[in-house]
């Protein structure tokens, strides 16, 4: 789950990192008090969950309170990479001496937190990654123990030659280490860690991933979940315990497992015809499940076809059998359905198809070919 | 042969009493695996009756299923909240391999599961995983029996339905399997393709490989490279999410670790340059198997 930055600053302050105030504003108005308590220049901030606000235009400085009024009146509604901007935050604009990048991740590779920091922060360090990787530290946490506090001090003194200065990065590291595991983050990430004319380390921007998994054991977290920041249908999918993604072609796909989700859009598109959508129903089944699939992909007018694959493991065919019947009888469905149901309980699951009439394929390559067909005939 | 599992496998089953659990113990009971025993904390002392009225004792602990009745192996089908610890459990007590099938175990928990299992030298496969089943003589997880036959093909993939997939692909050509070995898509995982095929390397009667991988990360990519130095058997490869749109992606991080490399295009790429047979779409991976073995 994607949290936005004032959440992530929330976060990152009470792990003790020293954050610029800052508060969340909704309207122009709003906006406009805020920076007038704060006084002097503000910075004026969407709050999206997507990279590359700055270069989108949905990030400002402001003079005065009515110029952060004016500004957040053209930030808010704005449209940054298909999300539309609901809130800002207008935090004090900062001097800036540095700018450094600190982010930690779970890496695959080391089967571990990873942290990398690099002295050259800022918008551009992807770039710094490829051309300049030696201007990057990557540091392996054991998890057992934690960061170690001469590790903490080792990445503090790579991004400052100055010993006060990498003394206080070193203490950022651990805080941040401890915002990371304490909230059980996939992502956590400080770019800029500025230095000030004076002397002091602040963390002026914050993204912070949390990991679906852990979100049931952190309460408070869960709340940060932003509703408006994703289409609905993927909030009633989530509610449904189903994976979802709105595409924009005409064959409804439902598909038990992530992979073979991903293999059918692909075989769609290799048979000449567009997904409408990613939707994998998840590993244990029950029929309820079916039902909450079907209704939220018929919600699609574009849906000319709805296709089944599904490969019965831990999910059982009968049980997606019973939910396409139920689902047939509580919902109108127009779109044609076919079908392929093999694997686990399979016999069971065509005796039941068999008897609403439906009938169900046992090939992949045939089941998707016919949707694609009657969907371009629809 | 096979690998991590065959017909000296005795298994405990971690879960047994619940939906999951015993559904898939009947299931695995029905396929010629040897359960010995299962485990549900407070319900030791009683049994689980599977098919044929063969009754399998549950014990509060995996330590008793390892000293009792000499498991040294394990399934996990308990719910995430508990499974990192019942990995733990079961590395400590001294099973051998572990096969954890539970979805949705928070990242963070195996990260400190995952060193736990590694200094006790037990081979974890999962979590999040299909498990793996050694045709005609055992299988440990979920994947259906009967989509199976025994042969020369050793399957690997990161995705669970989608092996499946390929296994059928290959049952309805005629291709029998060695072991088909899920390995899971979480970003912490206890075998990763390297393990697996390194194995198929080893086992005399693995004479063809089929690798299945998806977007994202780097691992196929790695695995290919070990491929070309390691291996002098044939390997087709599948990636899947070949039409998946671009995310919206927050922050840098992922991007500084593997860059762009995470497409499918790029993962073709990288097979085709190591020498690894490319299939477009899962029906296609017969015909280069076929022609590997020479039929």
């Amino acid at each position: 789950m994607d949290i936005h930055e004032y959440q992530a600053k929330e976060l990152f302050r009470n792990a003790g990192i020293p954050v610029p105030p800052g508060e969340v504003a909704t309207t122009p108005e709003e906006a406009g008090e805020i920076a007038g308590r704060l006084g002097g220049t503000v910075v004026v901030k969407a709050q999206v969950h997507a990279g590359g606000r700055g270069k989108a235009g949905g990030v400002k400085l402001a003079a005065s309170a009515a110029e952060a009024q004016e500004h957040a009146s053209r930030i808010l509604g704005m449209e940054i990479k298909g999300l539309t901007v609901e809130k800002v935050l207008v935090t004090p604009a900062e001097d800036i001496a540095s700018e450094a990048y600190v982010g930690i991740v779970i890496d695959r590779a080391t089967q571990a937190a990873l942290f990398m920091v690099s002295p050259e922060g800022g918008i551009d360090i992807e770039e710094v990654a490829s051309t300049n990787p030696d201007a990057i530290r990557k540091l392996r946490v054991d998890p057992r123990y934690g960061l170690l506090p001469h590790q903490a001090y080792l990445l503090g003194s790579f991004l400052y030659p100055d010993v006060k200065l990498a003394r206080q990065a070193a203490k950022v590291m651990e805080q941040l280490y401890d915002a990371f595991t304490t909230n059980h983050c996939s992502m956590a990430e400080i770019n800029p860690l500025i230095v000030t004319p004076e002397g002091e380390l602040k963390a002026i921007d914050a993204k912070v991933s949390i990991d679906d998994s852990a979100l049931f054991q952190l309460p408070e977290v869960a709340t940060f979940r932003d509703l408006e920041a994703e289409p609905e249908s993927e909030t009633q999918a989530r509610e449904a315990g189903l994976s979802f993604v709105k595409l924009d072609g005409n064959v409804g796909c439902c598909v038990n497992g992530a992979g073979l989700a991903m293999a059918t859009m692909d075989l769609v598109k290799y048979y000449g015809g567009d997904p409408a959508n990613f939707l994998d129903i998840g590993g244990s089944s029950n029929p309820d499940k079916v039902v909450s699939a079907l209704k939220i992909i018929t919600d699609d007018p574009n849906v000319k076809a709805i296709l089944f694959n599904i490969f019965g493991g831990i999910t059982r065919c009968d049980d997606v059998a019973n939910g396409i019947v139920e689902a047939t009888k509580r919902i109108d469905i127009r779109p044609p359905i076919v079908i392929r149901l093999t694997g686990t309980n399979e016999e069971e699951a065509l005796e039941i198809l068999k008897e609403a009439g439906f009938s169900a394929y046992t090939s992949m390559d045939e089941v998707v070919e016919k949707a694609v067909e009657l969907a371009a005939s629809a | 042969m096979s690998i991590f599992i065959d017909d000296s496998t005795r298994l405990v089953v971690q879960g047994i009493t619940g939906r999951d659990g015993s559904f898939h113990t009947h299931q695995m009971v029905a396929y010629g695996t040897n359960v010995v025993a299962g485990v549900t904390p407070g319900k030791g002392g009683q049994s689980f009756e599977a098919e044929g009225g063969k009754r399998i004792p549950i014990f509060n602990t995996v330590e008793e299923a390892v000293r009792k009745e000499g498991a040294n192996a394990s399934v996990i089908y308990v719910p995430p909240a508990f499974a990192a610890g019942a990995i733990v459990e079961a590395a400590d007590a001294g099973v051998a391999f572990i096969a954890a099938i539970t979805e949705g175990i928070p990242v963070q928990d195996m990260t400190r599961t995952y060193a736990f299992v590694k200094d006790a030298g037990v081979r974890l496969l999962g979590p999040n995983c299909p498990g793996l089943i050694s045709p005609g003589k055992a299988k440990v997880g979920i994947i259906p029996g009967q989509i199976t036959m025994p042969g020369p093909v050793g399957v690997v993939s990161r995705s669970g339905t989608l092996t499946y997939e390929a296994v059928f692909q290959l049952t309805r050509a005629g291709i029998g399997q060695t072991t088909c070995v899920g390995i899971g898509g979480d970003p912490i995982i206890g075998t990763n393709f390297i393990d697996v095929l390194s194995a198929f390397g080893d086992d005399p009667e693995t004479e063809a490989i089929v690798m299945i991988g998806e977007i994202g990360g780097t691992d196929e990519q790695e695995a290919a490279a070990w491929v070309r130095e390691n291996l002098d058997i044939p390997v087709v490869g599948f990636i899947a999410g070949q039409t998946a749109p671009p995310g919206r992606r927050m922050g840098h991080a992922g991007a500084i670790i593997s860059g762009s490399a995470g497409t499918a295009e790029e993962k073709m790429k990288v097979f085709e340059a190591n020498g690894i047979a490319v299939a477009r779409r899962p029906a296609d991976i017969r015909s280069p198997i076929a022609e590997g073995l020479g039929g």
